[in-house]
């Protein structure tokens, strides 16, 4: 039996090795190239793995090219921004909406489940065509724009306190505090986890979003890394190992960042995609 | 006391709570309102205008932008794609997540640094997986054919080969998905009580029947939740199509996507009246989906 199930231990360990190599591959490769030259990278026969000699050329050249250094700035403009009014919104209104009882509740709840259901391309025209209005094209304000509220988040928030047990909020009304004492000093520093949990979930998404950046702030100086890479993508269709360095330095903070903090990352996903 | 002032005190706690329910849901309203609410029926309104450039000269046109839509085979052809590249990706990306959780979900060495790094994809930029995947598919010098040619096999061109690109797109889906949805899966398991499988031991079931028997309708309820979210998701791929392939590409037409050509028409051609009809199709294909499935859920999914 015992052998049984070391045999059984060994094959579970063997697929998730071959596994963990095929998730790895790509990284690994994405590194490797960026520190080869053009004429190395194309190369069949010899074909090499490692680069002969690890030339930084393909960063430097990048670096030069990008102004990285604003990149990761409109990179973390964009994260910040769409975090802190993602958590100071849903924070407010998940208390109101999961333990307050009021006329409306119903009607704004739906909205909240009604945004949430709807796929989001549908709200990109209206919303392009308000901040373009606004003369807002360009700027930071545009990034985090679609950002300012979070249907999600509201209905994250609104799960964790109706999980708060219902003493705690007669005790601190026993004591005196009004709803908004209540609120601040008893309900909302409880529902912490799921605040932790919602903010890494935003700034994954503001960090992964696409479409929005592309078409708000198509000048260099006012894009995101991803908008950027695409377009770097358009400009050097060849030149592999400066657009394996640039993915590589877009990639590595939020890999850092992840690898230090992975507890939270992995838990922080399972609970509030779970929650929905 | 009477029964007035409990009363009274009643109505001061429900006025109490309108006021600070309404005083805390103000500023996501007042947002969900502006930024989605009203677009979703400024689309709507759109869709019934030809638009130029700029903006400018909105057309009423009634239902023209339908029509044409209805009579545009690259339309169709969209969504036939985008449905491919959903019954690649989804059932994969489930089934691959469901066996590495069953796996992980247990004392074992190495379980946190398996973790780590099937999440790995879920924290990079999807332009710069994009890129790499492109450039592990190059027909002339990637890695994948120079493996394939090195054990004996001829060069596959997955990005340009009509037929096979729609699935290249799907495995950089899978790819980027699977710890994620194994992420939720171990979540779902954790919730199942250790004394079944202790039950089900005892009754000499195998493992893999404890997986049928057990595992599997336990855990329905979080993969009926992934299912849907994954399907909604799929049915707007995007970026990987978007970075991987050019206009030029012969593979092109066969796999761009649904949200691809609503981007096209909205930001490229500025037509954002047709863009707009385009999404309208989008979200009465995901509405129709999402419907369906909940409808098939009572066949299969189990909740105690």
């Amino acid at each position: 039996m015992n052998k049984k199930k070391a045999i059984t231990m060994g094959i579970i360990h063997l697929l998730l090795i071959l596994g963990a190599i095929a998730m790895i591959v790509p990284f690994a490769w994405m590194i490797l190239t960026s520190f080869k030259s053009i004429s190395e990278s194309t190369q069949m026969n010899p074909f090499n793995i490692f680069p002969t000699k690890w030339r930084l050329d393909a960063f430097q050249s990048v670096i030069s090219k990008m102004s990285f250094l604003r990149l990761y700035w409109n990179t973390l403009v964009l994260i910040v921004g769409r975090v802190i009014c993602a958590v100071l919104t849903a924070t407010l209104a998940g208390y109101a909406l999961g333990r307050l009882n009021f006329k409306g509740k119903e009607f704004a709840f739906s909205l909240v489940l009604f945004q949430m259901m709807v796929p989001s391309q549908i709200f990109i025209i209206p919303q392009y065509l308000m901040v373009s209005k606004l003369e807002m094209l360009n700027t930071s304000f545009a990034l985090i724009f679609p950002g300012l509220v979070t249907a999600f988040g509201t209905f994250l928030l609104r799960q964790a306190y109706m999980g708060l047990p219902k003493e705690l909020e007669e005790a601190a009304r026993l004591d005196g505090c009004n709803i908004g004492q209540t609120f601040l000093y008893v309900m909302a520093p409880l529902t912490k986890s799921s605040r932790v949990a919602l903010s890494i979930f935003t700034a994954l998404f503001a960090y992964k979003d696409l479409m929005w950046p592309l078409v708000v702030n198509t000048e260099q100086r006012t894009m995101p890394l991803s908008a950027a890479l695409a377009k770097l993508q358009g400009q050097f269709v060849a030149n592999y190992p400066e657009l394996m360095a640039a993915s590589l330095l877009a990639c590595i903070p939020m890999i850092i960042i992840y690898i230090l903090f992975q507890k939270q990352f992995i838990e922080g996903v399972a609970t509030s995609g779970g929650k929905l | 006391m009477s029964e007035k002032v409990v009363r009274k005190r009643k109505t001061k706690q429900e006025r109490s709570e309108f006021i600070w329910g309404w005083l805390f849901l103000l500023p996501t309203m007042i947002g969900l309102i502006i930024l989605n609410i009203i677009p979703i029926f400024r689309t709507i309104y759109q869709s019934f205008f030809k638009t130029g450039a700029f903006g400018k000269g909105n057309i009423f046109i009634g239902f023209s932008n339908y029509e044409k839509m209805f009579h545009d085979a690259s339309v169709w052809q969209a969504l036939i794609n985008t449905f491919k590249y959903a019954i690649v990706e989804v059932p994969l990306s489930i089934i691959i997540a469901i066996i590495l959780a069953v796996f992980l979900n247990r004392k074992m060495r190495g379980r946190t640094l398996y973790r780590i790094i099937y999440f790995l994809p879920m924290v990079a930029a999807p332009a710069a997986v994009a890129m790499v995947w492109r450039w592990l598919y190059n027909s002339e010098f990637g890695l994948i054919n120079h493996v394939l040619n090195s054990i004996g096999l001829k060069s596959v061109n997955w990005i340009s080969n009509p037929n096979i690109t729609y699935i290249s797109i799907a495995v950089v889906g899978i790819w980027s998905v699977i710890g994620y949805n194994m992420v939720l899966f171990l979540a779902g398991l954790q919730e199942i009580p250790r004394d079944f499988y202790e039950a089900a031991e005892i009754d000499g079931a195998s493992g893999i029947k404890q997986f049928f028997n057990i595992t599997l309708p336990l855990i329905s309820p979080t993969m009926f939740f992934v299912t849907v979210t994954r399907v909604i998701c799929a049915l707007q791929v995007f970026d990987t199509i978007y970075m991987m392939l050019d206009i030029t590409n012969p593979a092109f037409p066969k796999t761009q996507s649904l949200v691809y050509l609503f981007y096209k028409y909205s930001f490229r051609e500025a037509n954002k009246g047709y863009g707009s009809a385009i999404v309208m199709l989008l979200l009465a294909v995901i509405m129709l989906i999402t419907v369906i499935q909940m409808i098939c859920q009572k066949k299969w999914v189990h909740y105690n």
